[in-house]
């Protein structure tokens, strides 16, 4: 007993210790003036990644002084984990451009994002370019800790043969309505043209929302946030129809329950999916493909529809030390030229005001893009409140519990959300 | 009388002190400190602040960044505890614990006998079971996806009698299935242990059941399962520690704890509320509730085993 006193005890003193350390210290206000060498990172997609190197090429041919060092975001289970992570360890980049809206909240309670405001024509800035869009973007505060950058508007994506072999018209198929769409699915399902008509992921991530759920929400509700004013949105007559839409899809067997280990859509499961305008370059010539708006219970006209953004933005991290240099590069990587050339390479949205117009010889080029440009205008983004992806989760668990498996009326488990998730943004 | 007056007293009570101080061979302490501060730094200090971060309100913050830490005494754990999501999670790894444990102690000793008797292809066959146990997970879970989905190869050799919905979307079956994966994957390890153990049951014990006229089952029974208590012991020790900590599984195989909860494990809760969701404090309290758990359910395994 005695022989092993000694070492529980320094054990005991070191945990102590250590724990006692656990809470920050003071810290040096960095400048926003200074300038010189900066580091961002790129998200992983390969094109992104082709955009990214060329913009800090081109950059730094100017400006031999505050050269910039790009790298791709460290594999992780998620971005924002790594981003979170980074931000906890100080060693989190200048900028990110890869932000993900959802996350903004969080790291903004980290201490881990810049205000943009801060800088001289900030949010001037901001808003010129993405036009009223914007404004979904602030944080409660009123200030600007994301620059919106690209959208992926999500809209049907369907597949023009298996709607031949189901006997549906492939070039004007009747998708409007959620009486058409579910008419058009259980035909597709009876012909055995296809597996599914549709396939979300019916899993309980929090962000399998924003594909399933939110774009059609924001379709039916004439573009409202799940959240909104502090209180949640979704428990109303128009929630209630999005839900009992989906309902009927999966009781119907129209969407499989289970996650589809692969593309679907890709291998010809599906008929039909929810994706943002990557997925013109991804399916190319493999599938004969066609592109409508998510529907709506009385189909509303396309020009009128919003749907969900699927947007990422570029955030300035507190690390940052040459914060001048840092708002010069977000400021030129999101020029009219480099936004031109991130379409260009990318085929994602610019969040910028009068997109068609600003490219016309792009959009006259490739006028596959011009019908998600035309959606990217009317856009819904996520909302940005306290406790935002634990709100998502809140959401997403009562969805799969009522919606998708059945266990309890979806009229009960969106209520019992919507009170949870008031009480959620009401918290720090 | 005093003390300094017996013949190398002062030297003598000095040695004893440093004795009682250090032991009888202070070298120790040298060789032990580096796995005592490695002890320190990655298991007792992230332990230590674990149970400081449940007491308080906490989140991870820039480096500087001025937060306000209160003491919130027992509220992350009220919290914990009256989330039923929580008390779900805590549910299902019951049921994974009672399913694996006994699973992987019947099977690992099952094995471990025929391997240790096995003449031909023994090397083989040790290392087909050792395979699963040092693949990653993710990969395996691929061939566990392929064979239980609802088109896998599982359903597709049972026909008209594959359960309905299918075993990863099944919330009676999602468990078990994820109980018996592991099971299956870690086999290889407790097997090795057993063999280990099986090696130092004396032949003698099986030669005098066999004069006395016993079967192969009667000797597996009264030698063998004796013989290697503790080795059993230490199996369902490690085997529920590891169960408790089950994370990858649900995260991959029924897609983050689905269906509707049905798989989710406390880990994957922490990992959820912790990382995903910024509530570190919350997460601490579901881990030091979990580490509470786990201490008893192996004290308690313990005392069953090894009482005579």
């Amino acid at each position: 007993m005695r022989r092993t006193a000694v070492p529980a005890a320094l054990l005991i003193v070191a945990v102590g210790l250590a724990a006692g350390c656990g809470s920050g210290g003071g810290a040096a206000r960095k400048t926003d003036s200074a300038r010189g060498p900066i580091k961002v990172w790129l998200s992983n997609n390969k094109e992104e990644v082709t955009w990214g190197k060329a913009m800090v090429a081109a950059w730094n041919n100017q400006h031999a002084d505050q050269q910039v060092t790009a790298e791709e975001i460290p594999a992780g289970k998620t971005s924002e984990e790594v981003i979170g992570a980074a931000i906890s360890a100080g060693n989190a980049p200048c900028l990110i451009f890869n932000t993900a809206p959802a996350a903004v909240p969080q790291f903004q309670k980290q201490g881990g994002l810049v205000a943009l405001d801060s800088f001289p024509g900030g949010a001037d800035y901001i808003k010129q370019r993405t036009g009223q869009t914007a404004d979904q973007y602030r944080s409660p505060d009123g200030k600007y800790y994301q620059l919106p950058w690209k959208s992926n508007p999500v809209m049907i994506f369907y597949n023009k043969e298996i709607f031949t072999k189901a006997g549906l018209d492939p070039e004007n198929p009747p998708l409007a309505t959620y009486d058409q769409f579910l008419a058009a699915a259980r035909r597709i399902k009876s012909s055995g043209a296809a597996t599914a008509a549709i396939y979300p992921a019916p899993t309980s991530e929090f962000f399998q929302s924003w594909f399933d759920f939110y774009p059609l929400f924001a379709a039916e509700t004439g573009g409202k946030q799940l959240v909104s004013g502090g209180k949640a949105q979704f428990d109303t007559a128009e929630g209630q129809r999005v839900a009992q839409f989906w309902k009927t899809v999966y009781d119907e067997g129209l969407a499989p329950k289970e996650k589809y280990n692969g593309d679907s859509f890709g291998e010809g499961k599906s008929a039909m999916a929810i994706v943002g305008p990557w997925a013109i370059a991804a399916y190319g010539d493999k599938i004969k493909w066609g592109a409508v708006p998510v529907p709506t219970s009385t189909g509303k006209p396309a020009g009128e529809i919003k749907t969900f953004s699927d947007a990422k933005n570029v955030a300035m991290y507190s690390a940052c030390g040459n914060r001048a240099t840092a708002w010069d590069v977000l400021k030129f990587a999101t020029s009219k030229e480099q936004d031109g050339a991130l379409l260009q390479a990318t085929g994602q949205m610019p969040l910028r005001a009068g997109l068609v117009a600003t490219y016309p010889d792009y959009f006259a080029k490739n006028p596959a893009y011009k019908g998600f440009a035309d959606q990217a205008a009317r856009t819904v983004e996520v909302p940005n409140v306290p406790n935002s992806i634990e709100v998502w989760q809140t959401f997403r668990d009562a969805y799969t519990g009522s919606v998708i498996f059945g266990k309890n009326p979806a009229p009960d488990a969106l209520k019992q959300s919507a009170e949870k998730i008031d009480k959620l943004v009401g918290q720090p | 009388m005093p003390a300094t007056l017996l013949p190398g007293g002062p030297i003598r009570a000095t040695r004893d002190r440093v004795t009682a101080l250090l032991g009888r061979h202070p070298v120790g302490l040298a060789l032990v400190a580096p796995y005592a501060a490695f002890i320190a730094l990655v298991f007792a200090y992230p332990f230590g602040l674990s149970v400081w971060m449940s007491f308080h309100e906490y989140f991870f913050t820039a480096p500087g960044a001025q937060v306000d830490r209160p003491f919130v005494g027992l509220r992350n754990y009220s919290a914990v505890l009256s989330d039923p999501g929580v008390r779900q999670a805590f549910g299902n790894i019951v049921v994974f614990l009672l399913i694996n444990v006994p699973l992987t102690v019947v099977l690992a000793l099952l094995l471990a006998t025929a391997l240790n008797r096995a003449v031909r292809a023994r090397m083989f066959l040790r290392v087909a079971y050792y395979v699963p146990y040092v693949t990653a997970s993710v990969s395996v879970v691929g061939v566990w996806l392929f064979l239980f989905s609802s088109g896998g190869l599982v359903n597709k050799a049972l026909g008209p009698l594959a359960p309905d919905p299918s075993w990863l979307v099944n919330e009676h079956l999602a468990m078990p299935v994820i109980a018996v994966f592991v099971a299956w994957k870690q086999l290889g390890f407790f097997i090795l242990l057993y063999l280990a153990a099986l090696q130092n049951v004396p032949r003698e014990l099986y030669e005098s059941a066999a004069m006395d006229g016993a079967s192969r089952w009667d000797s597996f029974r009264s030698v063998t399962v004796p013989a290697v208590r503790p080795a059993t012991t230490l199996v369902v020790i490690l085997a529920t520690i590891t169960g408790a900590n089950l994370f990858t599984e649900p995260y991959l195989l029924t897609g983050g704890g689905g269906p509707n909860g049905a798989s989710t494990s406390p880990v994957l809760l922490m990992y959820q509320r912790g990382v995903e969701q910024g509530h570190p404090d919350v997460a601490a309290a579901i881990g030091v509730l979990l580490v509470i758990g786990v201490v008893l359910v192996s004290l308690l395994n313990r005392w069953l085993l090894e009482r005579d």
